[in-house]
Formats: C-alpha cells, sequence, structure tokens
C-alpha cells in the first residue's frame, strides 16, 4: 500500500493524485506496486535486468501512459531499464517522474535509463519530472539516461524539470534522427544550497530535414554548480537550434558548453547561450507595482521556471 | 496630492540635474513638458522611488514619503510607466496585470484593461512579456498595469515614446478617458502637443529647474509658439491623417 509520504511523491512527480487513467506502471522502494495495461499499450517486466518494457501498438491515439518512480527509503539505490517502443503513426503521451524522500543518513538513489525507440511518423510527448525532499544527511542523488531513436518523420517533445531537493544529478540525453524528424528537449533546473546538476545533450542529426531544438533554462542559487554541455551534430542538411538561459545568483557557478559540429554543407546549427544575475530594471518594475525585492525576485524566477 | 518641496538631486560624481524643485500636483491631469536632458525623467524617478533626491520634501497626501522605499511608495497609491518598459522572460501578460492589480486577475478583469489601451486581448493575456513583443504593444502593457492598480497617483514617463503614429492616435483616446474616468492625479511627461492638450496644468522643466508652470490656456498657445513643445513635423503629419 502507498503511505502519506509516498502520495505526496506522487503529487509531485506526476500529479497523481488518484490512479491515473489508461496504462500505468508505479514503482515504489525498488518494487513494483501497480500496474494498467490497456488494448493499446502493453507493460512488460524485463527478465534480464531490471526494468520495463513499454509497447505501445501502431496507430494508437491520445492515450498516455504514466510511469512514476518514488523512493521513501534511505539507503536504496534503484536503477531501471525502461525501453519504450512506439509503433507507427502513434501519437502519445508518456509521464514519467522520480520522486524521492529521503530521511535518514545514508543516501537514496535512482538512475534510470530510458531509450525510446520511434517508429515512423510517431509523435511523443514526453514529461519527466524530478524531485526530492528529506530531512535526513543523506543526499537525494538521480541520474537519468535518456536515449531517443527517431524513424523517418517522426517528433518527440521532451520536457524534463528538476526544481527542488535533488542534490546530485547528472542527466544525460543522446539521440538520432532519420530524416525529417524532429525532438524538441526543454529543460528546467533550478538547484540550491551545494547541490550540483550536470546537463549532457549530443544530438546526431541524421536524416535529411530533420531537426533538434534544446532549451534549457536554469536558476542556480546559494554555492550550487550546474554545468551545460550541449552537442549537435549536423550530419545531413537539416537544422539545429539550442539555447542555454540561466539566471545566476548569489555565489552560485554555471557553466555553459555549447557544441555545434556540421558534417554536412547544408547543416543550418545555431546556438545561443545567456547567464546573468536577474536585471535590475525588472526587479524595480515589480517593485513599483508594490512587491518587495525578495518577493519580485521570486515572482521573476518562478516565471523564468514556468 | 503630491507636493514637491525644494527638491535636488545630484549624481554620485556631482552633477546638478534637478535644482530646488517645488510642485504642487493636485490636478486631474498634470503634463511635464521641456527640452530633452531637463530633468525630467528624473523627477518621475523621484517620485517612485527609484532615485532617492539629495535635497528637499516629497510629501503624498501630506506624508512625507522623502525617504521611502519604491515598494512602500507603490503601496501608498504611486504608480510609474517607465518610458521603456522592461521585458520579462517568463512572466505573461496576465501575471504582470494580476500582480499590478494586487490579486489574482480573472481573464475577464485582464481583457478590460488591455481593452482599454487598445490591445484586442484574447491575443495578448497568455503572451510572454518578452522579445516578441513589439515597442507599442509593451507600451500599452504597461499602461494597462497602470490602470489595473488605479492609484492615486499615476506617472506616465513619454508614453509616446516609440510608439508609432497609428498607435498614436489611439493612445490619445487612452489618455483623454483616463482623463474622464480617474479619482486620482496623472502626472505625465510628454512632448505631445495632443496630450499637453488634454493637461489641466502644464509645467516647463528646464536645466533641472522648474521654468514655467501655469493652465493650459495660459501656457499652450506660447509652448507651441517655440521649440519646446511638440516636434513640429510630427504635427503636421497628425493632422493630415486627421484630414484624410
Amino acid at each position: 500500500m502507498i503511505d502519506a509520504i509516498e502520495k505526496n511523491l506522487l503529487h509531485e512527480v506526476a500529479e497523481l493524485d488518484a490512479l491515473p487513467v489508461g496504462a500505468y506502471n508505479i514503482r515504489a522502494n525498488g518494487k513494483l506496486e501497480s500496474r494498467n495495461t490497456t488494448a493499446n499499450i502493453d507493460i512488460v517486466t524485463k527478465t534480464d535486468k531490471p526494468g520495463i518494457d513499454i509497447f505501445i501498438k501502431p496507430g494508437t491515439k491520445n492515450e498516455s501512459v504514466h510511469i512514476p518512480v518514488i523512493i521513501s527509503q534511505t539507503g536504496l539505490t534503484d536503477l531501471v531499464y525502461n525501453d519504450f517502443h512506439i509503433g507507427e503513426g502513434a501519437d502519445v503521451t508518456i509521464i514519467a517522474g522520480c520522486g524521492i524522500h529521503n530521511c535518514g543518513g545514508g543516501n537514496a538513489q535512482h538512475d534510470g535509463i530510458h531509450t525510446f525507440f520511434l517508429g515512423k511518423n510517431a509523435k511523443l510527448r514526453y514529461v519527466e519530472k524530478h524531485y526530492g525532499e528529506g530531512d535526513g544527511r543523506g543526499k537525494q542523488i538521480m541520474n537519468p539516461t535518456t536515449i531517443v531513436h527517431l524513424e523517418e518523420g517522426a517528433s518527440m517533445e521532451m520536457e524534463t524539470t528538476q526544481i527542488a531537493g535533488i542534490d546530485d544529478t547528472i542527466r544525460k540525453t543522446s539521440g538520432d534522427l532519420a530524416e525529417g524528424a524532429s525532438l524538441v528537449i526543454r529543460e528546467k533546473i533550478m538547484t540550491v544550497g551545494d547541490q550540483h546538476a550536470v546537463t549532457d545533450f549530443v544530438v546526431d542529426l541524421n536524416g535529411e530535414g530533420c531537426s533538434a531544438n534544446v532549451i534549457s533554462r536554469s536558476v542556480a542559487k546559494d554555492h550550487s554548480v550546474q554545468e551545460f554541455k550541449s552537442y549537435i551534430n549536423g550530419n545531413a542538411a537539416c537544422a539545429g537550434h539550442s539555447e542555454c538561459d540561466a539566471i545566476i545568483m548569489d555565489h552560485a557557478q554555471v557553466i555553459a558548453t555549447p557544441g555545434l559540429i556540421a558534417n554536412n554543407i547544408d547543416a543550418s546549427l545555431i546556438h545561443e547561450a545567456a547567464i546573468g544575475k536577474i536585471a535590475g530594471e525588472q526587479l524595480t518594475k515589480l517593485m513599483t507595482l508594490g512587491l518587495t525585492e525578495q518577493e519580485a525576485e521570486e515572482q521573476i524566477v518562478n516565471g523564468f521556471l514556468k | 496630492m503630491l507636493e514637491l518641496k525644494h527638491v535636488g538631486y545630484e549624481t554620485d560624481d556631482n552633477k546638478e540635474i534637478l535644482h530646488d524643485v517645488s510642485l504642487t500636483v493636485n490636478d486631474r491631469f498634470v503634463a511635464i513638458t521641456g527640452p530633452n536632458g531637463g530633468g525630467k525623467s528624473t523627477l518621475a524617478k523621484i517620485i517612485a522611488g527609484i532615485y532617492q533626491p539629495t535635497s528637499g520634501q516629497i510629501l503624498l497626501d501630506g506624508v512625507d514619503i522623502t525617504h521611502m522605499s519604491i515598494t512602500e511608495r507603490a503601496n501608498l497609491g504611486v504608480s510609474y510607466a517607465f518610458q521603456q518598459p522592461v521585458r520579462f522572460k517568463g512572466l505573461r501578460v496576465k501575471d504582470l496585470l494580476s500582480l499590478a492589480a494586487g490579486k489574482d486577475t480573472s481573464v475577464n478583469e485582464a481583457c478590460s484593461y488591455l481593452s482599454e489601451v487598445g490591445l484586442c486581448a484574447r491575443d495578448y493575456i497568455d503572451r510572454e512579456v518578452n522579445a516578441s513583443l513589439s515597442g507599442g504593444e509593451l507600451k500599452r502593457i504597461e499602461i494597462a498595469m497602470v490602470l489595473a492598480r488605479g492609484t492615486k497617483l499615476s506617472i506616465f514617463d513619454e508614453p509616446e515614446a516609440g510608439i508609432d503614429l497609428w498607435s498614436f492616435q489611439n493612445l490619445i483616446r487612452v489618455f483623454e478617458k483616463m482623463y474622464e474616468q480617474t479619482k486620482g492625479n496623472i502626472l505625465i511627461i510628454s512632448h505631445q502637443e495632443r496630450i499637453l492638450n488634454i493637461a489641466d496644468t502644464i509645467v516647463v522643466i528646464k536645466d533641472g529647474q522648474v521654468a514655467r508652470i501655469g493652465s493650459r490656456a495660459e501656457l499652450l498657445p506660447a509652448l507651441l509658439g517655440s521649440a519646446d513643445a511638440a516636434n513640429p513635423g510630427c504635427n503636421v503629419l497628425t493632422s493630415k491623417i486627421e484630414g484624410v
């Protein structure tokens, strides 16, 4: 049974207050908690390693899959391999999320390795949210790896959010795109205290007319450190764009390392990176509306990460 | 009522921007005009609390606000529309209107403020106040925020700056309507004849001092005859449009 702490984690990472409609797989403290499949979506436990295979039939439309993972035991390291097979022409939403509540002295760690195989013209919206809480000395650690393979004409939108409570994270995302495929990644990160977050994107644009757009917005507070690395390889007539926009506060450190590699004369690649503190005039404007400086700062940060 | 008593302002490197400015704003609509670099915007910022005066006193309804912060003045009833509106990545028009109104504004309320300034509300409420908005759109949103606040003193710093001629016609109507509806005092910095033409009182600031002050009837004819007032080229165009 799911207890109150776990219910709260589910709410934070998947906005779930009851069992979701459609297919789902809820994993709690390293074990399967509950699962539901539908006529078009099958979820099968892997036999060779921890994790699941999710099969979505070709042509499946307007269905969703929830796969939240929650950890409420201290000292637990959870490693899963989840593979998603999205059939040709399907149009679905997958909501993943990991919540850790660690009140003990040991570290709690979740490393999820998610691989997506999108068939021809398949369309996927993938939402991933990471959240940690805990009053113990142990750290909350998450190292998500996402690998995406997009066949001809497939498109994927990925939204990842890590707003609170993760002490250490290395987030790796890699992808390869065939002709006419498109990949959009939106990342939002906020780090506080002594947290450390590394984002590492590598995208291979292999097919003619394919495109990738990587948008990262982050806020680094206190003594936290963020590293953003992004490499877009243009191997065909393609379009790649990456944008890293960071607000730096207090004594934080932000390192942005953009990389564009054009291997084809028709590859069009753009990178934008901006790191800076909150503009004084933004604070002033909101103060003329009656907000204190601190309230103004909160509004600007919240808006930036919304 | 706003009173400025012998207000002076010097920059950190001792450059005097304002010298002994005394002024009472008690009419519905007071326009400040004068040559560029004369200290008009500095005066507006001093009233809003963005700059602290180096001498003199500022009273709002008899309360000394000279040393109050921007936030305190805002909460006492001072609103200030920037000459160059600020952009915010992520904050939407509706968010800013809610912050201005001090409560979560409904779609209908947000729409009514935007309609007042001539924006088709439904197209805008969910737009981010970022670089995707034009200068004219930002100016209107800036004015809508002041309307949403509905405070006793509203300061507008050159609302016509950066607005194209077509939008300007609508903007004048916004201020004409504001004049009819306001229950407070409007203080507007402008070079435009048609804005000065709505004012009850006109104040000319020149070289950091009040050069002249008087009713519209007293001052406007003389100003129009001098180079201090509206850009004559713009007047000619405006009258041509009206004649079409």
